[in-house]
C-alpha cells in the first residue's frame, strides 16, 4: 500500500485540471452576477413606480394597460441609459473631443467627456480601500464595523499634517500626510483590537462605539473655536498646502489622481502580506480557527490588535485619500458612509482583494452613474442605496437566487465564513 | 415473514467517489440488524440514504412490502423510520419535554404549547421501555447516555418502530454501553425493529441477530453472531487478515524528561480539575494515564502543552522550567502535541492539506525567511510527509476538511512526529478512527518511544492505554490514585482503580483467548 501512494504522489499534484478550475470560478461568479443583476431588475421596478408620469397613469391602469407598461419601460430605460452615460462615459462624445484636440490642440471637449468615466474611477477608490479593511478584518475572523471612524481618524490625521506643516517639498510632505492618516486609522483601529485581546470585548460593539466618538471629536475639532477650524464661517479646516496634494493626472474637470493607483497597490499588497508572509498566514489561521491558532504557537490577542490596526489603517487611507485629492480640506460630513458600504464590498467580494476591487469598481461606478440619473431621468440617487441594498440581500441569502432562477445547490460546498460570530 | 424493511441497489455517487455501490440490506421485524464497517465504508451514507437526507442515485427502499420515495426525513419519519445520529440534535437550553416535542408541538387552543401532555407521554414511554429520563430537565444538565435515551425517546414519541443508530456507543462509558443494549433489547421484546451501525466487533457480535459488513461501499456479506468471530469479522471489515500486532520490545527508561511537581489547575468554571498531581515520565517509556472523561485529564494536558494556566505547581521538561511556557517555547523544546480534539485544536479545516502540515513550523526556515513564506518548502516537505505517514489525500492542496477522520490525524501525527522530538503528549489519539488508521498510529508511537523519546499518553480507551503503556497511572476526580506497571495489572483492577476504588487488587484471570482475539481486543476493536 506504500508504493501505491508513492507512486500517486512522487510530485506535488497540483489542484484540479484547468476544466474544473473554470467550473469553479464560475459557480464562485454565479450568485455575484445574478444578485446584481436581480438587483438591477428589482430597482428598475423602484423607478418605475416611483416615476411621476407613471404614478399618474396608474389610476387607468385596466383601460389602457400598454400605456402603462410602454412609460414604465421608457422610464426605466431612460434611467438606467443615464446610469451608463454618467458611469462609463458618452464615448461618441470622448472620440469627438480626442478628434478636437489632435486637430486644435483645445482639450477641453475632450476632458469635459472623459470627466465621467474618470470620475467613476475616483469615486471607487475610496471604496477599494474601505473594502480591503473589512475584509482584512474578516479574513482575520474580526467583523469590523468602524471603517466609518478609522476613515474620519485618517482624514484628520492627514489634514493636521497637510494644514500645519508647510515648507516641505511634495515628496516628502504627501508621504507624510499619507502616513499621518495611516496612522491614525491604524491607532483607531488598534484599540479595537487591543480592547478585544485584553478583556474580550466583541469588536463588533466597540468598532461601533469608536465611532460615535470620532464623529463628535470631529464635530469638536470642527466647531466654532475648535482647534481645527479655518477661518471661513464654516465648519470645516483650512485648506491644506498644495505640498501635500495628490497630484491629478489630467486638468480639470476630470479629477482623476493618483489615490486611484495607490489603492491598486494597496491592493496587491494585501494580497501579497495575507498569502505570502507569516504574519498573514498568522491572521488567516486565527480567522480561521482561534483555537487552532493559539494550539499553533501564534499569539492570538496580538494578532487581534495587529489585524483591527491594519484594517483600519486602510480605512484611514480611504479618508486621507478623499481629503488629499479632492476637497484639500475637511468638512464634518464628508463621507457617503463609506465606512458601512464597505462592508457589503467585502461580503460581494468574498473578501479576497481582488473580489473586493471588483466590487469597489461596481459600487463606485454606480455612484457615480446615479448622480448622472438624478439630473438626466430625475431619479433620486437614494436609489443606488436601494439597488446597493438589494444586492448584499441577495448575496447574503443566495437561496433567493437560486430559487429565483431554478439553480441547484452546489453539492456539499463549504460555506464561507465571513466573521467568528457575535460570540468573539 | 416478509422483511420490514428493504434496501435494494442503493447506489449513491459523490465527486470522486462510489460511497454506495448496488447495496441489498434486508431488516426482519423485531431484529436487531448490525451494520458494520470502517470508517469511509458507507454506513452512514447508507443510513442518510434511508432517512431522506440524501438522494440515491439508483436502488429502492421498501418499508412494509410498500416501495416508497422518501425525500426527506419527514417522509422518513412519516413511515416511521427514526434515526438516532452519532452527534446529537439536541437544544442544550431547552428541556428534555421541548425536545422531543421540537417539530411536531402539541398544541391546545390554538397557539399554546401543551408541554403538559407531552410531558405524560414521555413518562409513559419512559416507564414502558426502561428508559428512564425526567421530562422537566434541561438538555446541558444530562449526561451523554441520558442524552441519548432523549433522542430515542424522540423516535418513539413520533411513534417510530424502525430505530437506526449510528455509532451510539461513540460516546458512551462501558456502564452506559451496558445500560443501553439492555433498552434495545427492550425495545426488541416490544416489536421494534433496530439497525445498529458500528464499528466494534465486541459490541456486534453482543448486541446483533444478524450483522451486514461494508466495505468501500459494497456488501460484503451479512451472516449471524452464532456463525462467527471476530477476527472473521474483521477479516470482511478490512480485507486482509488482521495481524494486529502491537508487540512491543520492554522499555529501556532511561532520564527524566518530564517531571510534574504539585501541579494544580482550575477548569472553566473554576473549580479545581487537577488536585495536587505529581508524576514524571522518562525518556524511552510510554506513562499511559488512564480515566473515565472528565477526571481532570483533560486540563491536565492543556495545563503541560500551555493551553490552560497553571494555578501552583511545577512543570520541568528537561531541566527547563515550562510551568507557564507558550505552546510556541514548548515545540521549540521539542515536545510534541497531538491534541485530543484534532478538528477544533489540531487542524485548521479549511485550509489545504500542506497548511496543516507545517502549521506549528511556519514561521521559521526553511518555511520562512524573515516574514516571507517559502511556498516550495513547505510543498516539498507536505509532500514528504504525505508519503512517509501514508496520508490518503489527492494531494497536498485539498481542503483538510475534505479528508477522513482518520487521515485528518494521520496529518496531526505527520506534523507531529517529524523531526526530533524528546517529549510526545497525544491526548485520545484515535478516538473515533478505524482500525488501519489506529494500527498505524499505535506502531508509530512505539517507534518513538523505542527511539528514546518520552511517551504520555492519555486515553479513555482502556484498551489502548493496556497495549502501549509501559506505565500506568490511574486519574480519578483530579487526583492520581495509583500508578503501576502495565504487566502487573489487570483490566480489572484498572476498572476499580478508575471508579475510585484503591488499594483493592483483584486477581481475575481472563477466560483464554487466541493470540489473533487477544490483539484485536487490545487495540480497540473487539
Amino acid at each position: 500500500m506504500a508504493e501505491a501512494t508513492a507512486k500517486s504522489i512522487s510530485k506535488p499534484v497540483k489542484a484540479p485540471a484547468p476544466v474544473g478550475a473554470w467550473r469553479d470560478i464560475l459557480n464562485t461568479l454565479t450568485i455575484p452576477v445574478l444578485s446584481i443583476f436581480t438587483a438591477l431588475i428589482v430597482s428598475g421596478f423602484i423607478i418605475a413606480f416611483t416615476a411621476p408620469e407613471v404614478l399618474t397613469l396608474l389610476p387607468n391602469f385596466w383601460e389602457h394597460p400598454l400605456d402603462l407598461i410602454a412609460t414604465m419601460w421608457h422610464t426605466v430605460t431612460t434611467a438606467y441609459a443615464a446610469l451608463l452615460q454618467g458611469a462609463f462615459g458618452d464615448w461618441g462624445a470622448i472620440l469627438r473631443g480626442v478628434q478636437t484636440w489632435v486637430a486644435t490642440g483645445n482639450e477641453t471637449d475632450f476632458l469635459r467627456a472623459a470627466r465621467d468615466p474618470f470620475e467613476s474611477l475616483v469615486a471607487a477608490t475610496p471604496y477599494i480601500f474601505a473594502g480591503l479593511a473589512v475584509a482584512v478584518g474578516f479574513k482575520g475572523g474580526l467583523f469590523n464595523i468602524g471603517g466609518e471612524g478609522q476613515l474620519f481618524a485618517g482624514a484628520i490625521g492627514s489634514a493636521w499634517v497637510g494644514i500645519n506643516i508647510s515648507g516641505l517639498p511634495w515628496f516628502i510632505h504627501l508621504p507624510l500626510a499619507l502616513g499621518a492618516g495611516l496612522l491614525a486609522g491604524a491607532i483607531w483601529g488598534g484599540i479595537a483590537g487591543f480592547l478585544k485581546a485584553t478583556r474580550g470585548v466583541n469588536e463588533v460593539i466597540n468598532t461601533i462605539m469608536l465611532n460615535y466618538i470620532m464623529f463628535l471629536f470631529t464635530d469638536f475639532l470642527l466647531s466654532e473655536r475648535g482647534p481645527m477650524r479655518g477661518s471661513a464661517g464654516a465648519p470645516r479646516t483650512p485648506e491644506i498646502y498644495p505640498s501635500a496634494y495628490l497630484p491629478h493626472l489630467l486638468p480639470d474637470p476630470v479629477r482623476f489622481h493618483w489615490g486611484f493607483f495607490i489603492a491598486l497597490g494597496a491592493v496587491f499588497f494585501i494580497y501579497w502580506f495575507l498569502w505570502k508572509t507569516t504574519i498573514g498566514f498568522e491572521i488567516r489561521t486565527v480567522g480561521a480557527s482561534p483555537t487552532a491558532a493559539k494550539y499553533a504557537g501564534i499569539a492570538v490577542g496580538r494578532i487581534f490588535v495587529l489585524t483591527m490596526a491594519l484594517s483600519g489603517s486602510l480605512a484611514g487611507m480611504a479618508g486621507a485619500n478623499e481629503l488629499l485629492g479632492l476637497n484639500h480640506y475637511m468638512v464634518a460630513a464628508f463621507s457617503p458612509g463609506y465606512g458601512f458600504d464597505a462592508i457589503a464590498l467585502a461580503l460581494l467580494g468574498k473578501s479576497n482583494p481582488f473580489g473586493v476591487l471588483a466590487a469597489a469598481l461596481l459600487f463606485g461606478t454606480l455612484r457615480n452613474g446615479a448622480t448622472r440619473m438624478q439630473s438626466i431621468a430625475s431619479v433620486p440617487v437614494d436609489i443606488i442605496s436601494v439597488m446597493q441594498a438589494l444586492i448584499i440581500a441577495f448575496i447574503a441569502a443566495p437561496e433567493i437566487v437560486r430559487w429565483i432562477y431554478r439553480l441547484r445547490a452546489p453539492a456539499q460546498k463549504e460555506r464561507e465564513v465571513f466573521a467568528r460570530g457575535w460570540g468573539g | 415473514m416478509p422483511p420490514i424493511l428493504e434496501l435494494r441497489g442503493i447506489t449513491k455517487r459523490f465527486p470522486g467517489v462510489l460511497a454506495n455501490d448496488h447495496i441489498d440490506l434486508t431488516l426482519n421485524q423485531g431484529e436487531i440488524h448490525a451494520l458494520l464497517g470502517e470508517n469511509g465504508a458507507g454506513k452512514t451514507t447508507l443510513m442518510n440514504v434511508l432517512y431522506g437526507l440524501y438522494h440515491p442515485d439508483e436502488g429502492e427502499i421498501i418499508v412494509r412490502g410498500k416501495p416508497i420515495k422518501i425525500t426527506g426525513p419527514r417522509d422518513a419519519i412519516a413511515q416511521g423510520i427514526g434515526m438516532v445520529h452519532q452527534h446529537f440534535m439536541l437544544i442544550p437550553v431547552f428541556t428534555v419535554t421541548e425536545n422531543v416535542m421540537l417539530g411536531d408541538e402539541s398544541i391546545t387552543n390554538g397557539i399554546v404549547l401543551d408541554r403538559k401532555k407531552v410531558a405524560r407521554e414521555i413518562r409513559e414511554l419512559s416507564t414502558r421501555y426502561g428508559l428512564e429520563v425526567n421530562p422537566d430537565l434541561y438538555i446541558k444538565d444530562l449526561s451523554v447516555g441520558i442524552q441519548q435515551r432523549v433522542e430515542i425517546i424522540k423516535l418513539l414519541y413520533r411513534k417510530a418502530d424502525i430505530l437506526i443508530l449510528d455509532e451510539p456507543t461513540a460516546v458512551l462509558t462501558p456502564q452506559e454501553v451496558d445500560d443501553l443494549f439492555q433498552v434495545l433489547r427492550n425495545l426488541k421484546e416490544h416489536g421494534n425493529s433496530i439497525i445498529f451501525i458500528t464499528h466494534k466487533l465486541r459490541e456486534v457480535l453482543a448486541l446483533a441477530d444478524r450483522i451486514t459488513v461494508l466495505r468501500l461501499g459494497k456488501v460484503i456479506g451479512t451472516t449471524e453472531p452464532s456463525k462467527t468471530n471476530s477476527a472473521e469479522l474483521a477479516r470482511m471489515m478490512v480485507g486482509r487478515s488482521v495481524i494486529l500486532s502491537v508487540e512491543k520490545a520492554p522499555a529501556k527508561p532511561q532520564g527524566v524528561v518530564l517531571k510534574v511537581e504539585n501541579l494544580v489547575v482550575r477548569d472553566e468554571r473554576h473549580n479545581i480539575a487537577v488536585n495536587d498531581v505529581s508524576f514524571e515520565v522518562r525518556a524511552g517509556e510510554v506513562l499511559g494515564i488512564a480515566g473515565v472523561q472528565g477526571n481532570g485529564q483533560t486540563e491536565l494536558v492543556q495545563a503541560l502543552t500551555g493551553l490552560r494556566r497553571v494555578e501552583s505547581g511545577r512543570v520541568t521538561i528537561l531541566g527547563h522550567d515550562t510551568t507557564h511556557a507558550t505552546p510556541r517555547q514548548l515545540f521549540e523544546l521539542d515536545v510534541a502535541h497531538v491534541p485530543e480534539d484534532r478538528q477544533q485544536d489540531g487542524l485548521v479545516l479549511n485550509f489545504p492539506v500542506e497548511d496543516n502540515l507545517v502549521l506549528n513550523e511556519y514561521y521559521r526556515p526553511p518555511f520562512a525567511k524573515g516574514i516571507v513564506m517559502n511556498f516550495e518548502a513547505i510543498e516539498r516537505a507536505a509532500a514528504e510527509r504525505v508519503q512517509e505517514f501514508d496520508v490518503r489525500t489527492p494531494s497536498i492542496f485539498v481542503k483538510t476538511a475534505n479528508l477522513s477522520g482518520g487521515n485528518q490525524q494521520k496529518v496531526i501525527v505527520a506534523r507531529e512526529f517529524s523531526g526530533p522530538i524528546k517529549l510526545l503528549i497525544a491526548s485520545q489519539p484515535t478516538r473515533g478512527l478505524d482500525v488501519g488508521s489506529i494500527e498505524y498510529i499505535h506502531k508509530r508511537i512505539i517507534e518513538k518511544r523505542d527511539e528514546g523519546t518520552a511517551v504520555l499518553l492519555v486515553s479513555n480507551e482502556l484498551d489502548e492505554i493496556m497495549s502501549l503503556s509501559d506505565r500506568i497511572a490511574v486519574m480519578f476526580k483530579g487526583k492520581i490514585i495509583d500508578t503501576v506497571n502495565a504487566e502487573e495489572t489487570t483490566k480489572e483492577a484498572l476498572g476499580l482503580l478508575m471508579a475510585g476504588v484503591h488499594g483493592e487488587e483483584q486477581s481475575v484471570t481472563p477466560p483464554s483467548m487466541t493470540p489473533e482475539e487477544k490483539a484485536l481486543m487490545q487495540n480497540g476493536i473487539a
